[in-house]
């Protein structure tokens, strides 16, 4: 559980950041909360010869609220999320989702940069920002560009970030007023990632729902959007277990995954459904 | 307010003696961080060794090639079975007759067994080391099923003994075979089943877990070659033992050895027996001339020191109609991994599996244990229970259980008609054992009564009630268990480790100005001994309680005991510390009796100080007599106020329990939360009821994450599936629920102050209560048996199976 010897770097402008992994291609790993990069470096799954802290770049911890989005820095911690008034008036789903990752201490250090930017399935900020249509700023060596949360998960840690871009902000649109909302995570217990975990947004004419940890990449999916939108909510469940496919792993076969996430589903349907004004 | 003013009551409270809530003295370190663990020991020059690991579950090892690893700057040994064998060090007997690789002699067993031990000046340079070690495997057939293992054509995976037909304990029938262990009468039992109204027939699984201590195994070895004085800081519990058998190992004589256990974060039977990092320690210290530190990480930890449980229980339970037990057989095929390493007492190698009549009075039983061989980690310890007692407890609790259903009856009212009563202690069963006491009816009486027992029946018929009719998707189970726990081991007589005889120590001195310090043989791991000795020490010797230092665990300065696993430590040392006061007290009284000038059976003892009878003003503190003893020239008495006492127990003690716990069941996720548990311990006499009621949470909170979820599982190549605390479920606050405790006392009759230990008490009554409670929840849908861990997704397979998914 001691990670292979690197280099730390600490910029404290993005523009020195992607400098470093310019300098370094592949050989280089940005670092966030580090609450998945360090734990696969002690296990020496990963073992880059730098280490880029992000941590010294004050403009990406900030969250500023919009009229018509919410932007926040890609540096800000769960915790932060969670403790942001303005976000839980803008957002609520939001602050509902980040209480439900892992625990207090591990939310004091994970990122929603890093977590959205690691491509790990199992974690539930992707999907959240899958349904509300967030969009990611990428800066690279050629300037910035923004991805469509709905496009940016190819496969397990494979995204649409190059190796020498950083995740800077996280643009997320603003929901019609009166909409609701509810966040739906089933875990074996604290710390652990979804069995199966359901992200809902809802309003007049419209729905969104994207499920976590359930493929290999967050599942969005139109059709059960479209199915709630119309009131239809068996159509939605089952337009979502279409979509998902889900792996057996210690939190159980296939058919448990598929029975659970349906559960989520359509507790997250009900509680949003309650919600909505 | 004086002594001499405060009334005898008074003066016994301000001891803190027996029954005393005192807050443990411990704490004050432990919550300032000022603790002080073995890897807390820093020694000038000190290396640090890391272990290569097999990556596969068995394989043969073709060739070792540490050359990198040793020209890395900074590596200063690479340490292979070849550098081993010259001192007969590469193979180390084990706790249960077998014998161990220390590191892998031509082949490996299970998946992270030791294959070479790496040292270096620094950890980070031992884990760089590590990687560059290139090991040439050649993958042979595994074998994780116990069953599989016995097999005609299995796997041979003990090369080293395939011929051997006897074992430590007996015949050895088959190459992967261990031992066979039978008890009781098995063709009386047979007959009874044959004959019985009613029989069930069930095979019930304990799962194999881990008791993950918060701290990991380690230690620190400290050749001094000018001394020739070998010093060994570790997380042992057993100290003294260790000594002996490493001794015994390396030749090297014991009184040149020093085993000190410092502060210890946690055990529950982890850190009983020897590993080959203490071994390999031990030789590279010796090699080296430099001290050598080696500590486990997490993930190390959980794959290769001893595990616990993995127990197939076949059993068959026998009845007249109207619900009396009339017999109990029961097989157990009892997987024990690549090496015989269980820690029991030598002539018990399934432990004291034969309490599985529990507390019931069952005329007639047979047990038979067969050990098998497979591709897992070694181990079969003792987790947070006496030896294999947590086990037979589920099977017995289970059974009657599946009784119950059987005869279609109510399975508290079923326990009640069937339990030894009163009158019968000290009771003789049908396996062999004499239950000292016990008041079984009364304590599940109070039990049903406190938990609304009739109520929750009722509310749990109308559950299932609205189940049916579609207006609920959660179920309720209400999960009972009464068990006897047999702890204290143990009396020589048949009670031994490796030879070791199982009493234990105190060594007692009374300083001049009346404080005190008593050492022991056992050593706390967390159980509060400095804080609870004392206590017998203040109500036995009338000194206060925050007078007496008490302390463990150096081997130099300690008196030789077995240590501390088995809730063996207030059965026997606690009996130890009370008789060795009792030395000083007689003593203290021909002293008082030379100072008041009267006949020593004119004194009367009264809570502090001895009295002359009839004369209440004329007495001498024990205090007072502290001084007499080193300052005063008494005719025939040598100056001085010490003891020391070896205790052989007569009997074990036999502590026993009432649990009831309420649990609500999602049938679609499988999802369930413990809304009620209750707990009833009698432990004989309590010493300090927060203490027994911290450690009645703490095993309550084992006895949930076993019950529900926390395993050690391997796939069919004998990989470990949950190696991290990610997959391998410890309770945090969130999932741990409110927990009542209550009790009963019922002292042992041949314990000098009646206490019976309590420990363990809760992870063996426990783990029955939680899977009883799943169990339940299903019983009126059919459900008969369904094995732990019962995490969601197998509660959803129990709901699946029995159609409940529409």
């Amino acid at each position: 559980m001691i990670p292979a010897g690197f280099e730390y770097h600490r910029p404290t402008d993005v523009a020195s950041a992607v400098a470093i992994l310019g300098r370094h291609g592949d050989e280089a790993r940005v670092l966030a909360g580090g609450h998945s990069l360090i734990p696969m470096m002690k296990l020496r799954m990963a073992a880059p010869a730098h280490l880029v802290d992000l941590r010294g770049i004050a403009e990406l911890g900030r969250i500023e609220i919009g009229d018509d989005a919410v932007v926040i820095g890609a540096m800000v911690a769960q915790h932060d999320l969670i403790a942001h008034e303005g976000l839980a008036q803008a957002l609520p789903i939001i602050r509902e989702a980040a209480l439900q990752i892992a625990d207090p201490q591990v939310r004091s250090m994970g990122t929603i940069g890093g977590n959205l930017a690691n491509g790990d399935p199992g974690n539930d900020m992707p999907g959240l920002m899958q349904c509300l249509d967030a969009r990611f700023a990428l800066v690279g060596p050629g300037g910035e560009r923004e991805v469509a949360a709905r496009e940016f998960y190819e496969s397990a840690y494979f995204t649409a970030r190059e190796d020498d871009e950083i995740l800077t902000r996280v643009i997320v649109p603003r929901p019609p007023a009166g909409a609701g909302w509810a966040y739906e995570k089933i875990k074996r217990k604290i710390g652990d990632y979804a069995t199966a975990a359901a992200a809902v947004m809802l309003g007049e004419g419209f729905a969104s729902v994207a499920m976590t940890n359930l493929a290999d990449t967050p599942v969005w999916c139109e059709a059960a959007g479209r199915a709630l939108a119309a009131g239809d909510v068996e159509g939605c469940v089952a337009a979502m277990l279409e979509a998902i496919d889900p792996a057996e792993d210690n939190r159980g076969p296939v058919a448990f995954k598929k029975h659970a996430a349906a559960a989520a589903l359509r507790r997250a349907i009900a509680r949003a459904q309650a919600r909505r004004a | 307010m004086t002594d001499q003013t405060m009334t005898p009551e008074e003066r016994a409270a301000s001891l803190e003696g027996m029954g005393c809530r005192r807050k443990r003295v411990e704490d004050v370190r432990f919550t300032q961080g000022k603790g002080n663990y073995v890897d807390d020991v820093k020694l000038p020059g000190m290396l640090f060794g890391a272990f290569v690991r097999s990556p596969y579950a068995h394989a043969r090892v073709k060739s070792i090639d540490a050359e990198a690893a040793k020209a890395l700057p900074g590596v200063v040994a690479v340490l292979t079975a070849a550098d081993l064998a010259p001192l007969g060090l590469h193979w180390m007997p084990t706790l249960a007759g077998d014998k161990q690789m220390v590191l892998a002699d031509g082949k490996v067993l299970f998946q992270g067994q030791e294959v070479a031990f790496v040292v270096a000046e620094d950890r980070y340079l031992a884990a760089d080391a590590v990687e560059l070690v290139e090991v040439e495997y050649e993958e042979l057939p595994v074998v994780t099923d116990p069953f599989k293992a016995l097999e005609p054509d299995a796997p041979v995976l003990r090369e080293d003994i395939k011929d051997q037909k006897e074992g430590a304990h007996g015949p050895r029938r088959h190459h992967n075979h261990i031992f066979t262990w039978e008890q009781g009468d098995r063709d009386a039992t047979e007959k009874v089943l044959a004959e019985a109204d009613v029989t069930v027939e069930e095979m019930i699984h304990y799962h194999r877990t881990h008791p993950c201590p918060l701290e990991t195994c380690g230690c620190v070895a400290s050749m001094d070659k000018a001394t020739g004085k070998l010093t060994v800081w570790g997380t042992f519990q057993a100290p003294h033992a260790i000594r002996t058998v490493v001794s015994l190992i390396s030749g090297i004589a014991e009184h040149n050895i020093r085993i000190i256990s410092p502060d210890i974060g946690g055990g529950f039977g982890n850190k009983v027996g020897a590993y080959p990092g203490y071994v390999c320690s031990v030789v590279a210290s010796i090699v080296t001339g430099r001290p050598v530190k080696w500590i486990e990480n997490r993930m190390e930890n959980l794959m290769s020191t001893a595990f616990a449980r993995d127990y197939w229980m076949k059993g068959r339970i026998a009845a007249t109609k109207d619900g009396r037990i009339t017999g109990l057989w029961c097989h157990v095929t009892a997987d024990h991994g690549g090496f015989d390493a269980c820690a029991d007492p030598t002539k018990f190698p399934a432990g004291f599996f034969n309490i599985c009549t529990g507390s019931y009075d069952i005329p007639t039983a047979y047990l038979c244990v067969d050990g098998v061989y497979t591709n897992k980690a070694p181990g079969g310890v003792a987790y947070r229970c006496s030896f294999r007692v947590t086990e037979a407890a589920y099977f017995i609790e289970r059974m009657v259980e599946l009784l119950a259903i059987e005869l279609n009856m109510d399975a508290a009212e079923l326990r009640r008609i069937n339990f030894i009563r009163k009158e019968q202690f000290p009771y003789a069963s049908a396996l062999g054992w004499e239950y000292d006491s016990g008041d079984y009816h009364t304590a599940w009486d109070k039990a049903l009564k406190a938990v609304d027992y009739e109520g929750l029946r009722r509310e749990q018929a109308r559950r299932i009630e609205d189940f049916k009719a579609g207006r609920t998707r959660k179920l309720l189970g209400i999960g009972l268990s009464h068990f006897t726990e047999i702890v204290g081991a143990g009396p020589v007589k048949n009670c031994d480790i490796l030879g070791l005889g199982m009493f234990d120590s105190c060594e007692i001195r009374i300083h001049p100005t009346g404080s005190a310090i008593a050492r022991l043989g056992t050593i706390s791991q967390g159980q509060g001994h400095a804080t609870t000795f004392a206590q017998i020490l203040a109500s036995e010797l009338g000194i206060p309680a925050s007078d007496i230092t008490v302390e463990e665990g150096d081997t130099d300065t300690a008196p030789y005991g077995l240590g501390t696993y088995g809730s063996r430590s207030t059965p026997v040392a606690g009996a130890a510390t009370a008789m060795a006061a009792r030395k000083i007290r007689a003593k203290a009284q021909m002293i008082a009796a030379w100072l008041l000038e009267v006949h020593d059976d004119d004194l009367e003892w009264d809570v502090d100080r001895f009295v002359v009878k009839g004369a209440p003003e004329r007495f001498k503190t024990m205090k007072e007599i502290a001084f007499a003893a080193y300052n005063q020239a008494i005719p025939g008495l040598e100056p001085g106020l010490e003891a020391v006492s070896y205790y052989d127990p007569p009997n074990m003690t036999y502590p026993f329990g009432a649990y009831v716990c309420v649990m609500e069941i999602d049938v679609d996720t499988g999802e369930w939360k413990v809304r009620q548990f209750y707990a009833l311990d009698d432990c004989g006499t309590r010493i300090n009821p927060m203490i027994i009621e911290g450690q009645v949470h703490g095993g309550l909170t084992e006895a949930l994450a076993i019950a529900m979820g926390q395993e050690i599982a391997y796939d069919e190549m004998g990989n470990v599936k949950t190696g991290t605390l990610m997959d391998f479920f410890i309770p945090t606050a969130w999932e741990t629920p409110n927990y009542v405790t209550d009790h009963t006392v019922t002292p042992s009759p041949h314990h000098p102050i009646g206490a019976k230990g309590v420990g363990e008490s809760p992870n063996v009554g426990g783990v029955p209560a939680f899977s009883n409670a799943v169990h339940d929840a299903f019983r009126a849908f059919g459900l008969r048996q369904a094995h732990m861990p019962h995490d969601h997704w197998r509660i959803w397979r129990i709901a699946e199976n029995l159609g409940l998914h529409g």
